[in-house]
């Protein structure tokens, strides 16, 4: 049982504490729906989801500036993992998209599906996440919904999350910005969130002390923001990894990248979980890290007020925007060659030998 | 894994380069047999950095790109029956067979698994024993000891609801069709370590000996396959054809007895098909007559399904070295990794796809 949701004392008249599991009244929109908000979702929330009203839409102040608007679902399997869960990611995730276009993250709505028969418990230390990690970002989650599917028509809890936030004025972020003679920098290492879940899927738990890197990132572009500099733009390279990231700005920009493999920060167990599975670290999925366009002539000068700050100690210069090959990305490997970078076709399938 | 960064080192790398420089007087043409060493080569590079005149052919060493087009049909008639759970390595689900590939067949509505082992598959029949589970086992030498473990821990354990598809290759014979093909270019052969480290080195003495060509077992490293290759190089300017054992701390001369007890148990020697290639003799591996019962091609039924490969795809060629993959006319025109028209565009190992990958730069620029 979760610490802090009290499923034995509930008050409400309803027994929904002889269901353990989601039934499909708990999608209903009646009483059940109503209680698994008040005693389930409500609580899990905490502080960020105090005060707010159950109208059909919530109404929020958000003060001067263009407001930033995004939205993501999230179908993680397992959902819980080395240093997370589906509900740090759903709202860590839609606080990033945000962060990237120089947001400041304000209010999250969760929308849930839930399949009949997961356990109210899981759903509760979910709600925990949420609340948790909203906090951590100072956000609110100020509306919602749930609605349940058949056994077999789902798989768990899928979580969907939307959010806005206010982008100051004069910040003019976004990946057509990025120009030829950008640094490229990247706030820590690679590809750690993605072997920290592959560790821990079915058929293939693998020992490893790698935890995902799941984390808020706005604090981080405000420090980045506030050194003056111009960034061109940013990206959270969550899933096609790196990889996919470089390419999309690379094609949106028209300009060539060019990063330096003896430059990329992959740790050991990260680089020794790919040889193994046959994966490149560079298409494995991140949270928790941002890769920024600069000014070369201002990257040392973020540079160092990323590695000021919590989440992006381990930032370093990977790379730069050049004129040649526009639209690709090319590495110069350790041994002096080069190879192109490829935006992942599909799923990443583990080689066979 | 620590030692594996130590044969990446690239100071290292650097000292073997020059000494392979130093040792080249002449052009040369020498073929890595494995898919794996393909991959290592271009993703590092290491093709870019050699002299001018040594030109690595890229061979046939792909599981993945040389089962053939038949086989793959026959999978997907297999996992496309009610009932079954179809399991397989990763990269075998987006081969295309003649009208899909088994992703095709699981969004239909199949029961198609990826698994990590084919014990997983085996456990996964314990677990259901109303359903029918095969495994598709396919592979060198390399992939073989696990399957022929897992027939023989079906047969022990008494798991009639498992079978392998089964379409194993071997090495050795495709070294021998190779130098036998009269437009063969090959001078020499970096041989698969992996292969060797199960099989030893025993059946490749004579086969140097016989083509006249050095035969050098290398590793999958960057620093392997340099070494592998400077070992080529000197023998070659020494007009010596010998069999050197350049990855020794994998290999040893008589190879991983358990494992070949095993696969001597297990399978017997049979003529086999590779894609692209044609029939080769005595090239593969079947089930031996006392696991037979766990042939899935004979419990389902698919030994008539019969297939040709499509006419544009040159992948046989590419995959005997008489051509690169971007000097075929479909090359990243009507054949890229989404959709392939053979297998060497599907696997990561396979020539065609790594070319695609890591080349397309001054693939463009030579266009």
């Amino acid at each position: 049982m979760t610490a802090g949701l009290d499923f034995e004392n509930w008050t409400c008249p309803l027994p929904l504490r002889d269901t353990p599991q989601v039934v499909m009244g708990h999608g209903g929109g009646g009483a059940m729906s109503a209680e698994l908000v008040e005693h389930l979702f409500r609580p899990g929330y905490g502080a960020a989801g105090a005060d707010t009203e159950l109208g059909d839409s919530a109404v929020v102040p958000v003060g001067a500036g263009r407001i930033a608007f995004s939205t993501d679902s999230f179908v993680v399997k397992p959902m819980f993992f080395p240093g997370g869960s589906i509900g740090d990611l759903a709202v860590n995730g839609t606080v990033n998209d945000l962060a990237m276009s120089g947001a400041t993250p304000l209010y999250l709505s969760a929308a849930f599906i839930l399949q009949e028969g997961t356990p109210l418990a899981e759903i509760g230390r979910i709600a925990e996440a949420m609340g948790a990690a909203a906090g951590a970002a100072g956000v609110r989650l100020v509306t919602g919904d749930t609605k349940v599917v058949d056994t077999g028509s789902g798989d768990g809890v899928y979580v969907t999350t939307s959010g806005v936030g206010v982008v100051p004025d004069g910040v003019e972020i976004g990946p057509r910005r990025a120009a030829i003679g950008d640094a490229v920098l990247i706030s820590g290492a690679i590809g750690v969130h993605g072997v920290a879940v592959m560790s821990c899927r079915e058929g293939l738990e693998f020992g490893t002390t790698i935890a995902s890197d799941t984390a808020p990132l706005h604090g981080l572009v405000a420090a980045m923001l506030a050194t003056g500099a111009d960034l061109h733009t940013l990206r959270d390279p969550t899933r096609g990894g790196v990889a996919a990231a470089l390419n999309e700005i690379a094609h949106a920009a028209g300009i060539g990248v060019e990063v330096v493999e003896r430059d990329l920060p992959i740790p050991a167990e990260v680089r020794d979980a790919c040889s193994l599975l046959g994966l490149d670290p560079l298409q494995v999925a991140n949270e928790g890290k941002l890769l920024a366009f600069v000014p070369a002539d201002r990257a040392d000068e973020v540079l160092a007020a990323m590695r000021a700050h919590r989440y992006g100690s381990g930032a370093r210069r990977i790379g730069t925007c050049v004129p040649e090959h526009p639209g690709m990305v090319v590495a110069r490997t350790a041994l002096g060659g080069t190879r192109v970078v490829n935006l992942p076709l599909g799923e990443q399938l583990p080689r066979i030998c | 894994m620590r030692y594996l960064d130590e044969f990446s080192d690239p100071d290292l790398a650097r000292k073997l380069l020059d000494q392979i420089h130093a040792a080249t007087t002449r052009p040369w043409a020498m073929m890595e047999v494995c898919g794996g060493q393909t991959h290592s080569i271009i993703r590092h590079g290491i093709d870019q950095l050699l002299p001018k005149g040594v030109e690595m052919i890229h061979g046939p060493g792909c599981p993945v790109c040389v089962t053939p087009l038949e086989i793959i049909d026959k999978a997907l008639a297999i996992a496309a029956q009610p009932g079954v759970i179809f399991c397989s390595f990763g990269d075998m689900l987006r081969v295309p067979g003649s009208s899909q590939d088994l992703f095709g067949i699981k969004s239909g509505g199949g029961d198609v698994r990826v698994v990590y082992s084919p014990l997983d598959a085996l456990t996964i029949a314990r677990e259901n024993p109303d359903r029918q589970v095969v495994f598709f086992g396919i592979g060198f030498e390399t992939t073989a000891p696990a399957n022929a473990m897992t027939v023989y821990q079906a047969k022990r354990l008494g798991v009639p609801n498992f079978s392998l598809l089964v379409s194993h290759v071997l090495v050795p014979p495709a070294i021998a069709a190779i130098m036998e093909s009269p437009r063969c270019r090959v001078q020499a052969f970096l041989a698969a370590g992996h292969v060797c480290s199960v099989m030893g080195t025993g059946e490749y003495p004579a086969l140097a000996e016989k083509y006249r060509v050095p035969i050098v077992v290398t590793g999958f490293e960057p620093l392997d396959i340099l070494e592998g290759i400077r070992r080529t190089v000197v023998q070659l300017e020494a007009g010596r054809h010998v069999l050197e054992n350049a990855y020794p701390r994998a290999v040893r001369d008589e190879g991983n007895l358990p494992a070949k007890a095993m696969l001597e148990d297990v399978f017997e020697v049979t003529d086999r098909t590779w894609r692209g290639i044609g029939m080769i003799p005595k090239s593969g591996w079947r089930l031996s007559a006392k696991y037979r019962d766990f042939d899935a091609e004979l419990r389902f039924a698919v030994t008539d399904i019969h297939t040709e490969e499509s006419p544009l795809c040159r992948s046989g060629e590419v995959l005997q070295g008489l051509l690169k993959p971007h000097e075929c006319a479909a090359f990243g025109k009507q054949c890229t990794p989404r959709n392939p028209l053979g297998a060497t565009m599907v696997s990561s190992e396979g020539a065609c796809a790594a070319y695609y990958a890591y080349r397309r730069l001054e693939l463009v620029q030579i266009r």
